[in-house]
């Protein structure tokens, strides 16, 4: 890729000629603010948070979506610039419940954080505001459009990365609104619930059903794992608060999944907690589970399939491995199968 | 309809057409697409009717065409080769127009335009001063010509242009041809039309796309209307020559959906200039294919801005998208794209045909050619004019309009529709011109012209234009759809009365910046007959927040009506009509209103014969 | 809704669409035409045949002003509230109507015969105000005229309906 040359905030830098003037201030180390802008989806340019001033362009443009040129002059912080990105804020919040002592954002909300940067309490600008019921209706996400700020983000993700193309916007003007069809329930879309719109929701909109009322973000203890429902090997964020599971997120910057996740790995870990999960080894005795330590188990388990090799042979036997297990697990099962019980009869739930 | 297999067979049949048009003939031509909505169709059967009572059916051409214009005076017919000029007739008069015009050459005296200023009447069109002081380029064929009938357009010099580009100019030739005119764009920014088919031509893409902005969403214009009803295959022709210069294989018009006439009769002219091999493959035994589809709108304003109408090409919610990239380099289907106005390509033949040059030496430095308003408002000739650039809105207004009717007095004049900006008594000597209008804080616009008087209230007008432009915001961006709602509240508050004077200053602070930071035209836009009317009429904002008056007496809530006794005859007709049954009174002695029960719906002020219902 | 719809009438719009891009405004366009405003079962068919998300087509519909969800009125009314209208007294012809129908602006009356709806300029502002019923101009409109026309579209009993 060519690289060219412009200029930011009077510094000199050189950059790929595919970039944005974002993507150039970033490598320049200047820090423009964002709301709808995400790298990875097509600039929808809504927000107009990043604007900045272009020497001769017409009017503001927006930093998320501008092409680097050579030889442009961009400024960042110029007054003009400044109070253009206030006021556009004042409006955002002119339609916005500001209910952050309760929100379930608070502490990760971009809206939040670029208010309190700018020193906003609210607006100046009074006027009408939308009121629409809070949307319970599905397990796994709570959709409260009183807080969106129409960034398209979940509209975009679901459409290009997830591909369900479940959401889009309905109406227009003031009326926008993010949709499913008829403004049903998402259980009634072609919703897989993947939790990839939750996940880069910048607002209190969307927010996972599970941790309501259970803690705010700085509480949560954040373990990073990989998830264990297939072989993928998605890296998942395990939100932990008291020792319990709150909520699984992800994190756009790590993993081979870069943030994206299926239903399983951000909504399925309720079994974590589940008392009915086995935690030590049972063995069957007269048709009743009594416990048993490791080694009995495993040496009941050994002496099992030999009486079966030896009295049926070792096609008898057949080896079911899993796509919870990693590739190295599964590997040495098949080994063992293969070199130790001696039998093809290798096979992975994923082809059932 | 014979197919044309070279380009000299369309110059031969030009020139039979055009012969074979015999000057003296006898024509009624009938405004049949206005003019439609006041009865021109019982009209024209009565002619039908008549010519043949009279055996004048061979002797007679009955022309069903486009706007003539005169709009205010619809119905409307002329009669050649005399010239005569008749206005708001009914069938009722046709027998006489057949008998005193079409059989003895005379004049009918009654149904003549009574000129204004003289009182005498005007016997021909070309001497009626709306007519008189008007430079017709793009409408040429308008009101003179069956618009469905491609043979009509040939003879009056149609496709010759085409032919020539074909013959004898390459691509850039052509381009050339069109920069050195100095045409800029019809659709309302104003953009040299040459250079932007120069970005197109120069860009890369297996497939370009040509595209006709027939969308026309200012209400209250409606030339790309007229030239589309009255001269279809003008806009067609203008579109094959952008095409070839170009290199375009494949074009859209994206028409209105409200305009039905001429969506019939666009198609007719694609229908037609295909089977003649005017369009289609291989036009005119040349290497040159272009292929031309209609798709109607849905019913959104926004979709006249050029990436929203690309959305809905597509099939998508018309919702506007950040540039770059331009259409010319990633349009239709993500390849080069040219999008021009309907008037821009009607521009195109004339210019082809008399040369860039000619074009160039009408108007002014840097707006040439001419440009059509639709006038409309509180005019006496409502209708469609075309003038050359450069004229003063003085002599649009009163020389060709006729000025203010009932002798009020010219209050201000909007151009641009709702991206545009008012412009007051004390700027009447404005030069009509894009680079005036913008310095003054309107826009040239597509060419709407709302004329207000002294019963209009500029606060209300400016309200007006918002409650539109915010009802037609796709919802994109946060200036457009919050801010200008909330300059929308703003007024609604002030004519409501429960403005505050800081008020003014949100909106100062709020309209500049919703200019600057909006993301399509339609935000960047709205703003200006806010910021326009607040530069020009402050005073009557200020009326009504600090005195809770609307000196037009428009706005309900500041304003009561009452019936004025020493005027009023009694005569009950308010009494009757009021829903409210506000009013009271015996026959013959004068009314009483009664204020409680008013709901100011205006009925009685509208229904009474003797102005004695006052607004105060 | 009790009544059955024959989906099949669109079967002809599918075939004479086949294939092009872009087909989803003026198929919607048709098949209102032919159902009078777009059911459910209709979108749902449409999508199929398509094979574009519901979420789209319904996007789509609530965005253009043409589209309507709900059945309409025997007879639509469209008030002109363009500009030349606007300064012609518009205002006070729409709040007349809306008197006399009781329905807002986008309703239909109880009884289905007018729908009213505000149309943002129909190109014949020489006429202003203006509105249409249905294909027919009515002209330099007061608030009192306005009504007075309505009664020759009130409601006929029609025998097909019996
Ligand atoms: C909100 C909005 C509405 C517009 N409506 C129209 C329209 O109705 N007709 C039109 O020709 N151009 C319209 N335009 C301008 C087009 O975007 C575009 O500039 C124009 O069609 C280019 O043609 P021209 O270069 O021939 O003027 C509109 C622009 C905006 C922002
Ligand atoms: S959960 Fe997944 S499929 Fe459902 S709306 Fe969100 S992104 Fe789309
Ligand atoms: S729900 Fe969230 S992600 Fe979706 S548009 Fe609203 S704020 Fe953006
Ligand atoms: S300015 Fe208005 S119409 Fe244009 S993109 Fe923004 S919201 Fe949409
Ligand atoms: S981040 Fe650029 S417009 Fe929203």
């Amino acid at each position: 890729m060519n690289e060219i040359k412009l200029s930011i905030d009077n510094r000199e830098i050189t950059v790929p000629q595919n970039f944005t003037v974002l993507q150039a201030a970033e490598r320049a180390g200047v820090k423009i603010p964002t709301l709808c802008h995400l790298q990875e989806l097509t600039p929808c340019s809504g927000c107009r948070i990043c604007l900045v001033e272009v020497e001769g362009a017409r009017s503001l443009v927006t930093a998320c979506s501008y092409p680097v040129a050579a030889g442009i002059k961009v400024k960042t912080h110029t007054e003009r610039v400044l109070k253009a990105r206030r006021l556009v804020m004042e409006l955002i919040l002119s339609d916005h419940p500001l209910d952050c002592m309760t929100c379930e954002k608070t502490g990760s909300c971009k809206l939040q954080d670029l208010a309190y940067e700018m020193g906003l309490t609210g607006s100046r600008i009074k006027g009408e505001q939308h009121h629409y019921p809070l949307d319970l209706s599905n397990p796994f996400i709570v959709r409260d459009y009183n807080k969106c700020i129409l960034c398209e983000r979940c509209i975009r993700i679901c459409d290009e990365i997830q591909g369900s193309m479940a959401i889009d916007y309905a109406h227009r003007g003031f009326n926008t609104k993010v949709s499913v069809p008829y403004h049903r329930s998402l259980t009634e879309s072609d919703c897989v619930f993947c939790g990839q719109c939750v996940s880069v929701c910048p607002v209190g909109a969307l927010t996972e059903r599970s941790r309501m009322g259970k803690g705010r973000e700085w509480e949560f203890q954040k373990v990073k794992t990989i998830c264990s429902y297939c072989g993928v090997g998605c890296t998942l964020v395990l939100n932990m608060k008291d020792g319990e599971i709150v909520r699984v997120t992800s994190d756009r910057e790590a993993g081979i999944n870069h943030g994206n996740m299926c239903v399983k790995g951000r909504f399925g870990f309720d079994y974590v907690h589940s008392p009915d999960r086995l935690t030590e080894p049972l063995i069957k005795e007269n048709g009743n589970f009594r416990k048993a330590s490791w080694d009995e188990a495993l040496d009941r388990v050994a002496s099992g399939l030999k009486k079966v090799k030896e009295k049926h042979g070792p096609d008898a036997i057949g080896v079911l491995v899993s796509a919870k297990c990693t590739n190295e697990e599964n590997y040495l099962l098949q080994k063992m199968a293969r070199a130790a019980l001696g039998t093809n009869n290798v096979d992975h739930c994923a082809r059932l | 309809m014979e197919r044309l297999f070279s380009i000299e067979e369309v110059q031969r049949l030009q020139k039979t057409l055009s012969e074979a048009r015999n000057p003296q003939r006898l024509r009624v031509r009938i405004c049949m697409t206005g003019c439609r909505a006041y009865g021109a169709v019982e009209i024209r059967d009565a002619f039908k009717a008549m010519i043949d009572e009279k055996g004048l059916t061979t002797k007679v051409d009955l022309l069903e065409t486009g706007c003539h214009g005169f709009c205010a005076r619809a119905p409307v017919v002329a009669i050649d080769p005399h010239g005569f000029f008749y206005q708001q007739i009914s069938p009722r008069d046709v027998p006489q127009i057949v008998q005193t015009s079409l059989i003895e050459g005379k004049p009918v005296e009654k149904l003549l335009y009574t000129h204004p200023q003289t009182g005498e009447p005007v016997a021909l069109e070309k001497d009626v001063p709306f007519y008189r002081e008007q430079m017709k380029i793009v409408l040429r064929n308008c009101g003179q010509i069956d618009p469905t009938r491609i043979e009509d357009y040939i003879a009056r010099d149609g496709y010759l242009p085409l032919a020539k580009v074909l013959s004898s100019m390459s691509p850039e030739e052509v381009i050339g041809e069109v920069v050195r005119s100095g045409l800029r764009g019809r659709g309302g920014a104003g953009f040299p039309t040459g250079n932007k088919w120069k970005f197109a031509r120069n860009a890369q893409g297996d497939v370009k796309y040509i595209i006709c902005n027939a969308d026309e969403g200012d209400p209250g214009a409606f030339m790309d209307r007229a030239v589309l009803e009255g001269d279809p295959h003008t806009v067609l022709e203008g579109m094959l020559i952008a095409a070839y210069a170009i290199g375009a294989p494949k074009g859209y018009v994206y028409v209105r959906a409200e305009y039905p006439i001429a969506v019939t009769h666009i198609k007719k002219a694609v229908a037609d200039a295909k089977a003649m091999g005017l369009l289609g493959q291989k036009i005119l035994g040349t290497h040159f294919n272009f292929e031309v589809k209609i798709k109607e709108g849905a019913g959104a304003f926004v979709c006249g801005e050029e990436t929203a109408l690309i959305a809905s090409i597509e099939g998508r919610r018309g919702m506007p998208r950040t540039r770059p990239p331009f259409p010319a380099i990633a349009g239709l289907w993500g390849k080069p794209t040219n999008i021009n106005n309907v008037e821009t390509f009607a521009n195109i033949p004339p210019i082809i045909h008399k040369g860039g040059s000619w074009y160039a030496s009408l108007g002014t430095e840097k707006s040439k050619g001419t440009k059509i308003f639709a006038l409309a408002g509180k005019i006496n000739n409502t209708g469609l004019v075309e003038v050359p650039m450069g004229i003063t809105l003085e002599r649009i207004i009163f020389d060709i309009g006729g000025g203010i009717p009932g002798g009020k007095k010219f209050k201000a004049a909007q151009t641009g529709g709702p991206s545009g900006g008012c412009i007051p008594s004390s700027l009447l000597n404005l030069p009509i011109d894009y680079d005036s209008l913008t310095a003054a804080g309107a826009i040239m616009g597509s060419g709407g012209l709302i004329i207000t008087d002294e019963n209009t209230c500029m606060v209300d007008m400016a309200k007006f234009f918002l409650t539109f432009t915010q009802s037609e915001s796709c919802g994109r961006c946060v200036p457009c759809r919050l801010g200008t709602k909330r300059m929308l509240e703003i007024l609604q508050r002030i004519t409501e009365g429960t403005g505050e004077l800081s008020d003014l200053e949100t909106l100062k602070e709020l309209a500049p910046m919703i200019k600057d930071t909006s993301l399509c035209g339609l935000g960047q836009t709205t703003p200006n007959p806010v910021l326009t009317t607040l530069n020009y009429f402050l005073d009557e904002y200020k009326a009504h927040i600090e005195e809770k008056r609307c000196p037009a007496g428009v706005c309900k809530a500041l304003i009561r009506y009452q019936i004025d006794p020493e005027t009023c005859t009694g005569c009950g007709v308010c009494r009757k009509a009021c829903p409210q049954k506000a009013i009271s009174g015996k026959a013959k002695e004068p009314h009483t209103l009664d204020q409680a029960l008013c709901i100011k719906c205006a009925i009685c002020y509208n229904e009474c014969k003797f102005d004695a219902i006052k607004i105060i | 809704m009790a009544e059955i719809l024959d989906l099949s009438r669109l079967d002809n719009l599918f075939e004479e669409h086949q294939g092009e891009d872009g087909a989803l405004i003026p198929v919607l366009q048709e098949a209102q035409n032919i159902y009078g405003y777009l059911p459910e079962e209709v979108l749902r068919c449409i999508s199929q045949k398509l094979k574009v998300p519901l979420s789209k087509i319904y996007g789509v519909v609530t965005f253009y002003a043409q589209f309507y969800l709900d059945p309409r009125g025997r007879h639509v009314i469209k008030s002109c509230q363009g500009t030349a209208c606007h300064v012609r007294g518009a205002k006070g012809v729409l709040e007349s109507l809306i008197r006399e129908l009781k329905v807002k602006p986008g309703g239909t009356t109880a009884d289905l015969n007018f729908s009213l709806e505000t149309v943002a300029c129909v190109g014949t502002c020489f006429l202003a105000p203006v509105m249409m019923i249905d294909k027919d101009y009515h002209s330099k409109l007061t608030p009192k005229r306005a009504v007075d026309v309505l009664k020759k579209y009130s409601q006929k009993p029609e025998r097909e309906e019996a």
